[in-house]
């Protein structure tokens, strides 16, 4: 990191990279969709919210490049760092799974995205409010879609009803992490860079189990709950997906077509 | 260069960027799409500001270029094209010629305001249903009329 770069500099960098790594890492698994959909409406309609994300990703990373006096730029910083520098949840690097368990993934997600942007708005940094305000109005989108499949979904076959009760006992446990908050973060919230995150947990709650229980779906008791990726400490999927995703420009630095 | 040069010349470039068409809607140009945000001549070069529409919009990168080629058509070539993120684009941004050209070519517009019903580009009836919220396109989801069993594509209401 560049020297000049003050402390709250530093938290802001480091915290427009979680934004930033968790759009891209959500957006490059729903990628991993094209061709594999169950039919093609629902294989556009995934790589369309894949690009969504991708260019969410996009205006955090030029956010944080900008704050790097350009020494780096939003493709360094996306394709150029290891996992332990990622620091999105573990729930976004996990693998597509099914498609219940990609729609449920997805559910949880924009759930949260819907109320992390709408907090963001209101950010004292202009240029995160803006970039907020125009993520969150694609983001309404993409949660009326998961929020509708989720129930048609729970409420339709068996097999579907068993797919999306096995992807909620899977995944329950990742959604704590989303709102984790360390002491960098905190300074953020402190100086109202940054919304509240116990707000926005209880908000998500609320929406989340309601919903939820009116699909007849039932919450794990207990399982292991995710926790690491704002230290850089990931599951072993990130490493593959980073793979994938960065051989190209690295095995041939500054390629264009 | 005079200010009645940089008048004619400024005259001349917003007539050329007028003609330059949204590529995954070819009938409605990017001013009636309302991405086209201004035109500055700044020193020797032509500085073209347009807003993206959906983050992910992949026309973007296309669409600059197609500035960049009609310009250089009339030998402008020292041109700059800025992508800025304000204003915020929404569909409220859509011309009203834009949004007839779009209806002409089959696409229903972005619903209006105290508009509650998404009608038929071809017969106009408003017995239509939703197949899938996306469409060929990330500005488009995918209608079909229950009277003449067309399936159209629907421009998103983005605001
Ligand atoms: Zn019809």
């Amino acid at each position: 990191m560049n020297q000049t770069v003050t402390v709250s500099e530093q938290a802001l960098y480091q915290y427009l990279l979680r934004l930033a790594d968790s759009s891209l890492t959500m957006g490059q698994r729903l990628a991993e969709w094209c061709g594999h959909g169950p039919y093609l409406e629902e294989d556009v309609a995934l790589t369309n919210v894949s690009l969504d994300a991708i260019g969410h990703a996009q205006m955090f990373y030029q956010q944080a490049a900008a704050l790097t006096s350009n020494e780096k730029s939003a493709d360094d910083l996306a394709f150029l760092r290891d996992a332990h520098e990622y620091r999105n949840p573990i729930i976004t690097e996990l693998p597509r799974g099914d498609f219940a368990y990609t729609t449920l993934k997805q559910y949880f997600i924009d759930a949260f995205n819907l109320y992390l942007f709408t907090g963001l708005q209101n950010s004292n940094n202009e240029t995160l409010a803006l970039s907020a305000r125009k993520a969150l109005m694609e983001v309404k989108y993409h949660l009326k879609r998961s929020e509708a499949w989720v129930e048609r979904l729970a409420l339709s076959t068996e097999t579907a009803q068993l797919k999306i009760q096995k992807a909620l006992d899977d995944l329950w446990f990742y959604t704590p992490e989303l709102f984790e908050v360390d002491e960098d973060m905190q300074g953020l919230i402190n100086a109202a860079v940054i919304p509240d995150y116990d707000e926005i947990k209880q908000n998500w709650r609320q929406l989340v189990e309601k919903h939820l229980n009116a699909c007849e779906l039932k919450l794990p008791e207990s399982g292991w709950v995710a926790t690491g990726g704002l230290a850089g400490e990931h599951s072993e999927h990130l490493g593959y997906l980073l793979a994938e995703m960065q051989f190209l420009p690295r095995a041939y630095p500054g390629c264009e077509w | 260069m005079t200010a009645s040069d940089k008048q004619l010349n400024l005259a001349t470039i917003e007539k050329i960027l007028a003609a330059v068409k949204d590529p995954e809607i070819p009938v409605i140009s990017i001013r009636d799409l309302g991405i086209l945000q201004g035109v500055e001549i700044t020193g020797d070069a032509v500085v073209v500001k347009i807003i993206p529409t959906y983050s992910g919009c992949p026309a973007m990168y296309a669409i600059q270029s197609d500035i960049k080629n009609a310009l250089a058509a009339h030998h402008i070539t020292a041109v700059k094209v800025m992508l800025v993120d304000d204003p915020i684009w929404t569909t409220d941004m859509i011309s009203k010629k834009g949004r007839a050209a779009m209806q002409a070519y089959g696409i229903a517009p972005p619903l209006d305001v105290g508009q509650k019903t998404i009608k038929c580009p071809q017969c106009q009836s408003e017995n239509t249903q939703c197949i899938s919220e996306f469409g060929s396109t990330a500005c488009k989801a995918l209608y079909r009329c229950e009277d003449c069993l067309e399936p159209f594509d629907y421009f998103k209401c983005h605001a």
